[in-house]
């Protein structure tokens, strides 16, 4: 119907399944996300480090490009072991704490402080829904910054050492993908839990990393005053890395983490403590988001 | 089959120990049905357990048969909903806004675009579909969320405080809005409103709610069709009683008041002609002849008041 023919009409047409609708918000998202030039300057300044983590790979396995510039044998200078994967995802995991605190907080924020969350739910679409398809926008460019360039490293690393060495290194694999996994859904969400709550957009992002520097100094506090070790608990890098250090090797530990998520040799608190904490923090940001997205807050 | 468009069956909701809505009984069939209450008399919160945002502590309501405790999601892609607070995204345009909403309530990117665009032209915001929300003035605001409630075609209307805040342009023409969507018959409409007016122009049934309770249900066209009936006037040369006496015998119901004013209940068949003819013929005068009729106001005062005898 042309636009001039300004009558009411009803909708006859075919409907889209709930599958297609889930991805109406991330698409949304997205759109609004490519318009800010410094997200997506950002984010493409994010695959330099693998870039050139693939560049060391490739030199490795290549000693002519040494000798061409008279530094023969330096390849062998260059190991590509635990420390390199895990290292490489430490950085990418907080490029990606950056992003989130930037994206994050700009995705539930701005519907709830106009009181659009009743509009969301008063269509065919429940609040598991809405936060997913909030979620999806996170879980889609941090997979894209952690673990897709860490397994596609992997098995450049694999291909170019050939099927021997994946095998033997196969943790290396499974480390990256769950390592990254777990820390993309913590990141997810916190930021999603926190932009719930703190209804203001740099409020939420500068309560990102308040939530882990702080929370991090906290501890290390409770640690110095008490003589314990387990003000650690408040220390959600070194929990990380604690976690990735047993997906990565398992109980034959060779390192103490990654760089940004270390947990100090002599501090090591047993590692059940470490996926509790991560768990309780998950619940905690699950119940707060409960708590906020409903149609209509009541009052009792 | 069960023609009902809303049927309340026993539906209680509680906050806490605080019960909002009480037991609600009632079968809604009109095609435009006013919800009038006092504030806190429980509309809003009615029209929230109808969408799904409060779950009923018993009883339950079906919206065109489907039950909004089993049938939730089926029940939410028939209602159109216009919320009485602000409700957008500031930074969208509003055809963008509208059109992410029609595409949640299922309609393909393409017909979203399209009935976007035509919902905005429809409530008289086509030259400012392009702007951002958050720049609309309040009028623009309100007739952008009926836009967002009509784009995707729904069977049923919410309009929760339709007119809230409008200057009076703005709340005819929303008024006319409604009434033109409601007499194209393709939709129901459900408006809840504490302005007497509001309900009275654009409804024909009006369930009047008080503090949680039904305080009254009518049918206003059956309510102006009765009440068509009933006359007031004003005569001289009446007082001697014989004129009452023979409005009687013709099978009315009458009570005669101060100077000359009599009130009247015609019976059926009995034309206004024939008063005249009577009147004639004892040399009385009508002076003035009014259809009185109960109006909404008449109506929800007596709710009101049986609502607090009770």
């Amino acid at each position: 119907m042309a636009v001039y023919k300004k009558t009411y009409r009803p909708y006859e047409g075919a409907l889209t399944s709930s599958w297609r609708r889930l991805l109406v918000i991330p698409r949304y998202a997205f759109e609004d996300l490519y318009r800010s030039k410094f997200l997506t300057i950002f984010f493409l300044a994010s695959f330099i480090q693998p870039l050139v983590a693939a560049i060391l790979i490739y030199v490795q396995h290549n000693a002519a490009v040494f000798n061409l510039v008279g530094a023969q044998g330096a390849n062998r200078l260059i190991s590509i072991n635990v420390t390199f994967f895990m290292s490489n995802l430490g950085w990418q995991s907080m490029l990606a704490l950056f992003l989130a605190s930037f994206i994050g907080p700009g995705q539930v924020s701005p519907d709830l402080a106009n009181n659009a969350l009743s509009l969301y739910l008063a269509r065919p679409f429940s609040r598991t829904e809405y936060v997913l398809g909030k979620m999806s926008v996170l879980l889609i460019l941090l997979s894209m910054m952690t673990w897709i360039p860490g397994l596609l490293l992997f098995s450049y690393q694999g291909y170019l050492e050939g099927w021997e060495w994946m095998k033997t290194n196969i943790r290396f694999a499974t480390g990256i993908f769950f390592g990254a996994w777990i820390w993309i859904l913590i990141l997810s969400l916190l930021a999603l839990a926190l932009s719930a709550w703190v209804k203001w957009k740099p409020a939420a992002g500068g309560l990102m990393f308040g939530v882990f520097f702080v929370a991090a100094g906290f501890g290390a506090t409770i640690n110095g005053v008490q003589r314990t070790n387990w003000g650690h608990l408040f220390n959600i890098s070194y929990l990380i890395g604690s976690v990735w250090v047993w997906l990565f090797e398992g109980s034959n530990k060779t390192t103490n983490g990654a760089v940004f998520f270390r947990a100090p040799q002599g501090e090591e608190l047993p590692l059940w403590c470490s996926w509790t904490a991560l768990a309780v923090l998950c619940l905690i940001c699950l119940y707060m988001l409960a708590r906020k997205i409903r149609g209509m807050e009541v009052v009792r | 089959m069960d023609s009902s468009v809303i049927e309340l069956d026993d539906l209680e909701v509680r906050f806490g120990k605080r019960a909002i809505l009480k037991k609600l009984k009632a079968s809604l069939t009109g095609r435009s049905i006013g919800l009038l209450g006092p504030n806190g008399a429980g509309k809003s919160t009615l029209l929230n357990t109808l969408l799904g945002f409060h779950k009923p502590s018993s009883g339950t309501a079906r919206i065109f048969g489907r039950d909004i405790r089993t049938h939730a999601r089926e029940v939410r892609s028939l209602i159109g909903y216009m919320p009485e607070n602000d409700s957008f995204i500031a930074s969208m345009s509003g055809v963008r806004f509208v059109r992410l909403m029609a595409e949640l309530a299922g309609l393909p990117h393409e017909h979203a675009l399209e009935r976007a665009h035509e919902a905005f032209f429809y409530v008289g915001l086509g030259e400012v579909r392009y702007r951002a929300l958050g720049t609309y003035s309040l009028g623009m605001k309100q007739s952008a969320k009926l836009a967002q409630a009509i784009a995707h075609g729904p069977k049923l209307l919410f309009l929760d405080e339709p007119t809230n805040g409008l200057d009076p342009p703005a709340r005819a023409r929303m008024i006319q809005l409604i009434q033109e969507i409601r007499d194209r018959g393709d939709l129901h409409i459900m408006v809840s409103s504490h302005l007497l007016r509001d309900v009275e122009e654009c409804c024909d049934e009006v369930l009047i709610l008080k503090d949680g309770n039904i305080a009254a249900f009518c049918n206003l066209e059956e309510e102006r069709r009765s009440n068509r009936r009933f006359l007031e006037i004003e005569t001289h040369g009446s007082n001697n009683g014989d004129f009452l006496t023979s409005m009687e015998k013709l099978g009315c119901e009458t009570a005669q008041g101060a100077q000359g004013r009599i009130k009247l209940i015609l019976p059926d068949g009995l034309e206004v002609r024939r008063l005249y003819e009577v009147a004639a013929e004892q040399n009385v005068q009508i002076r003035r002849l009014n259809h009185k009729r109960d109006s909404l106001e008449d109506i929800f005062l007596k709710a009101m008041e049986t609502g607090d005898a009770k």
